[in-house]
């Protein structure tokens, strides 16, 4: 018996698998607050999450637009103040997993959320580093979710906002004080984990009816599977239609214009 | 000792041309209509500081108000670009833009430490990122006592703070309720400090630790009803997500984002509570 699915519920459910009971999880916005909230209302109810705003250990209904939506800090254990935030929780250790999305990600899991081109005369200028660039060294480790494209999947990233392990592989060796680093990429192709000892982003798992071929295509680097390469599960049904259900019911809240609530 | 002012006086009165201004709120109590208020009285050459620039900045860059803009995440959360932004940037309309950029950890103990009245914050940041070689403000120190090599970036002393928070009671001081974000920091970062609220009422009804910032650590209040909107005020309006959809649209194009302001802006008076444009 098969169920029908999409790519990208392929990806959130796999992603939110990726989070247990147990883990203080860094949450960044969009991709891994989908996934973050979906395993939090099904296999890991226990998985604590916190934003970046200040909301420590919240359960939203709805997922948020933005990070520091009121949803967040109502559903919060308590709120704090953004320096305590990034000070006391994250520097302080306190974060088990670091959950970030990127623009572009590069063979060593570096990440760019600055600017395509030139710093001085940008092509498209993105964000910003946000949170990323302390969550990826503070948090004992990282996870990143993102979609599998030629245009995001470079050899090298056009700015690393936030390492991975560097230009080289290396850039955490003999740095005290900090995480392990990304541990696995999730993406709507497949798993892809950090070779132990180069660092070179390789992967692990297909996702079902994906070939090699599909992931050689979406990548912009000469990619190498794992010898022992897996057929990642499929999502099951309580998955699917839990992660239906918050995307239907954050598409309503987000659609409709609020108004004064005195 | 806060003052009881109306926006338009306090703005005209605190805020001058080529003033560093942070105006802050994380996602939560933005000042939008003191921003509006900085428009209609078309200040000019500021350096605006927050660390998520958000609608309100992408509306006073485009507005022309700004010089130089000192962030950590430029976009519109959840949404995309901030395209008024990003055309100063990449593009220097209406002018061009400065920028420094930092990561929000770097800004919020930077904010911290120029409330406590130090020249620089000490993190563990930055590691491994490019952001230091495109922003000569990061430095990295050695710890005197371990010897770990440790970010270091300059504390922010803001000629003027201005923040939106609940309540004021009639002394002047402020409650701020929520997500508290870095408003206390700010305001006692800088040197002066204009908190717009959405009302001034008898009783605070603060808890014993609640943020509550002293009347004699504010220069001037003004009473802003719906002044965060389209960001909201915990117990008062919610975040109206539709619009910051809506802005995507108006503000990708130079004509409608103009028409925007004309009609937004510069056709309301500044004791209107600012309408996002939604309705």
């Amino acid at each position: 018996m098969s169920i029908e699915f999409t790519s990208s519920e392929m990806m959130c459910v796999t992603a939110a698998r990726a989070l247990t009971n147990g883990m203080t999880c860094f949450v960044g916005i969009g991709l891994p607050s989908e996934a973050a909230n979906l395993a939090r209302l099904t296999h890991a109810p226990d998985v604590i999450l916190i934003y970046e705003s200040g909301t420590l250990q919240t359960k939203p209904d709805i997922l948020p637009l933005s990070i520091g939506d009121g949803e967040l800090c109502e559903s919060a254990l308590t709120t704090v103040s953004v320096p305590e935030m990034f000070r006391y929780w994250l520097q302080g250790g306190h974060i088990s997993v670091g959950f970030l999305g990127t623009a572009q990600i590069d063979r060593y899991a570096n990440l760019n959320t600055t600017l395509i081109g030139d710093y001085r005369e940008p092509k498209v200028r993105l964000p910003g580093g946000g949170g990323a660039p302390e969550i990826a060294t503070n948090a004992k480790e990282v996870l990143i979710t993102v979609k599998h494209s030629k245009r995001t999947f470079v050899k090298d990233v056009d700015f690393v906002t936030t390492v991975g392990f560097g230009r080289d592989g290396k850039a955490r060796d003999n740095v005290p004080n900090i995480g392990r680093g990304p541990t696995v990429v999730i993406t709507d192709l497949c798993i892809l984990k950090p070779d132990p000892d180069t660092k070179e982003l390789v992967v692990t798992s297909l996702h079902p009816n994906v070939t090699r071929d599909q992931v050689i295509e979406a990548t912009g680097w000469d990619i190498r599977f794992a010898e022992q390469l897996d057929t990642t599960p499929e999502p099951g049904a309580r998955e699917l239609e839990v992660l239906r259900d918050l995307k239907a019911r954050t598409n309503a809240h987000h659609a409709s214009t609020q108004t004064s609530q005195q | 000792m806060a003052e009881v002012l109306s926006l338009q006086e306090a703005v005209s009165r605190h805020i001058s041309n080529g003033d560093i201004v942070a105006m802050e709120g994380f996602t939560h109590l933005i000042p939008f209509a003191a921003g509006h208020e900085i428009i209609r009285q078309k200040k000019r050459d500021l350096t605006l500081i927050r660390m998520t620039p958000d609608l309100i900045y992408d509306q006073m860059i485009g507005a022309g108000c700004a010089r130089k803009l000192i962030f950590s995440w430029g976009g519109n959360p959840g949404v995309g670009s901030l395209h008024r932004l990003r055309d100063a940037v990449e593009k220097g309309w209406p002018n061009k833009l400065e920028i420094l950029e930092h990561s929000h950890a770097a800004m919020a103990c930077a904010y911290e430490a120029g409330a406590a009245g130090l020249p620089l914050a000490v993190l563990r940041g930055y590691i491994g990122s490019d952001l230091p070689k495109v922003n000569d403000q990061i430095k990295f120190i050695e710890c005197p006592f371990s010897g770990e090599r440790l970010a270091a970036v300059p504390s922010i002393r803001p000629d003027v703070a201005v923040i939106h928070a609940q309540r004021a009671d009639r002394k002047g001081n402020v409650l701020v309720e929520g997500i508290v974000g870095i408003q206390k920091e700010v305001v006692l970062a800088a040197n002066r400090s204009i908190v717009t609220v959405e009302e001034i009422v008898d009783d605070l009804g603060a808890s014993v630790n609640a943020c509550v910032i002293p009347a004699w650590a504010i220069t001037a209040i003004a009473e802003a009803p719906k002044g965060a909107k389209p960001s909201y005020a915990l117990g008062y309006y919610d975040r109206d997500n539709a619009f910051y959809k809506e802005w995507d649209l108006i503000a990708r194009d130079r004509d409608s984002f103009q028409a925007w302001l004309q009609d937004n802006v510069f056709a309301r008076v500044s004791e209107h509570a600012p309408e996002t444009g939604a309705q």
